[in-house]
């Protein structure tokens, strides 16, 4: 079978478990909500202060929910072992981790599509004139995000503490994409919106690069 | 093992040597006169960090490579000697910046940089120790370390771009940069008496963890024989 039919049907396969409960994105979701909210006890949200500082309130959002949200990803593999049978099949072992980034990908790509209005109402941040180009820093980010993630989601799945353990090991592997990721938002958010190229090509950098770990090493990850 | 014993001695003498030459034989530097004679181990911590880190990435990639135990155990050792470096060039860097800068930190591209190099390596040195099975542990930390090793670049250039007080590079730097050569002389001395404490402590650990691997054969070896109860040497209960 070929590695992307393999990526295709195993990609259906995490959403169809997901969508079934659809319990994992409605609590990423209200945990991202309440983030948000907590942060307005940080700062005075007025608009001025909402520009200077939301940038880096929502993307400090998406990366702790993120974190959290991608420990299940290979930890419920574990529960009935499924993943000894994924490991079994004959297809490459890109592919099951390829899946699973896609999946989480999509995931957090429903969390950012629900927040980020949501933020935009309770901190009165007009997005409405730069919406494509707020896609295109949120796509770069989150591919960043959940490429990492799902990686080290494989290596914490079977550590001891492993809730703990995840954030610990992603959170300052991602500080470039953090960094990138406000500053290319930041950019957006000023009277005369022009989306920062420099930090758009930090972001296209980290992903390619993990991107390309990822697949060079991803036979370590899902072997046994 | 006499030839460890003998240079393990000659390197403590030369780093009583280097402290002596960096507080009383470097001439004194012109505006910052004493506090200066601290560049003279927190640069040399640098180095050591940057040449223990290079040791890990190398480790890592062999070890995925071949699955030789050595080089974990070469990985795990460079880990812990470049942690020990950060963390005293890290303590250095602020007893400086203090009287010279009027802060003990600041949030500065190099400073930052290695910061997150330190938070990464200590994740490196906490997964080892929750993760059981030692094949894979071995096999998972590799690929974590690769990781890490990549992002300390793109660390770099990001903080880069952002903001940056650091200093810049004094020697090698451009225009109007170099050391008087008294102080070129004492740092050189410095960089290699370092290096050389690294050097010592990365094979000390590493000999500890070959014999730590080699224990842990034998006793599952012996475990699976039946011979004896498992709950000799066992070293977590």
């Amino acid at each position: 079978m070929s590695t992307l039919r393999a990526t295709a049907i195993l990609l259906s396969k995490e959403l169809r478990l997901e969508f079934r409960t659809r319990e994992l994105l409605s609590a990423t979701i209200v945990f991202a909500l309440v983030v948000v909210v907590l942060f307005s006890f940080a700062f005075d949200p007025t608009a001025a202060e909402s520009r200077r500082y939301g940038p880096g309130l929502l993307w400090i959002s998406f990366l702790f929910a993120g974190s959290l949200m991608l420990n299940p990803s290979f930890a419920r593999e574990r529960l009935n072992d499924t993943i000894d049978a994924l490991r079994m099949a004959p297809i490459s072992p890109f592919a099951i981790l390829a899946a699973k980034m896609l999946a989480n990908f999509i995931f957090m790509s429903v969390v950012e599509v629900v927040l980020v209005p949501v933020f935009s109402v309770l901190y009165n941040v007009s997005l409405a004139g730069v919406a494509g180009r707020l896609i295109l820093v949120l796509a770069l980010g989150t591919i960043g995000l959940t490429v990492t993630g799902t990686v080290f989601s494989a290596i914490s799945s079977h550590a001891r503490l492993r809730e703990l353990l995840l954030p610990l090991l992603l959170l300052p592997i991602l500080t470039p994409l953090l960094i990138a990721a406000v500053e290319a938002t930041a950019s957006l958010l000023v009277e005369d919106p022009e989306l920062d190229r420099t930090w758009v090509a930090l972001l296209a950098g980290f992903d390619i690069v993990f991107l390309t770990a990822s697949w060079l090493l991803c036979d370590y990850l899902i072997e046994e | 093992m006499k030839v460890r014993y003998s240079s393990t001695v000659f390197v403590a003498g030369l780093i009583f040597f280097a402290g002596y030459a960096a507080l009383f034989i470097a001439p004194d530097e012109k505006t910052m006169h004493a506090i200066q004679r601290i560049f003279y181990f927190h640069l040399p911590s640098w180095i050591a960090m940057f040449t223990a880190l290079s040791v890990v990435f190398v480790a890592n990639v062999a070890y995925l490579a071949t699955r030789k135990p050595k080089w974990d155990a070469l990985g795990v050792s460079g880990t812990e000697a470049a942690v020990v470096c950060c963390t005293i060039g890290l303590a250095t860097g602020p007893l400086w910046a203090k009287p010279v800068w009027g802060i003990w930190w600041t949030w500065d591209a190099r400073l930052t940089t290695t910061f997150i190099l330190w938070l990464l390596y200590i994740s490196y040195l906490l997964l080892r120790g929750l993760l059981d099975d030692p094949e894979r542990k071995a096999t998972f930390s590799a690929v974590f370390g690769i990781f890490a090793f990549l992002d300390a670049p793109l660390v770099y250039v990001s903080n880069r771009l952002w903001r940056t007080q650091h200093p810049q590079p004094v020697i090698g730097g451009g225009n109007g940069s170099g050391l008087d050569p008294g102080m070129g002389k004492v740092l050189l001395l410095c960089v290699i008496a370092v290096m050389g404490v690294m050097i010592i402590i990365l094979l000390d650990r590493y000999t500890l963890e070959k014999l730590r691997q080699e224990f842990e054969e034998l006793r599952l070896e012996y475990e699976t024989l039946n011979l004896e109860p498992a709950s000799i040497g066992k070293e977590r209960p």
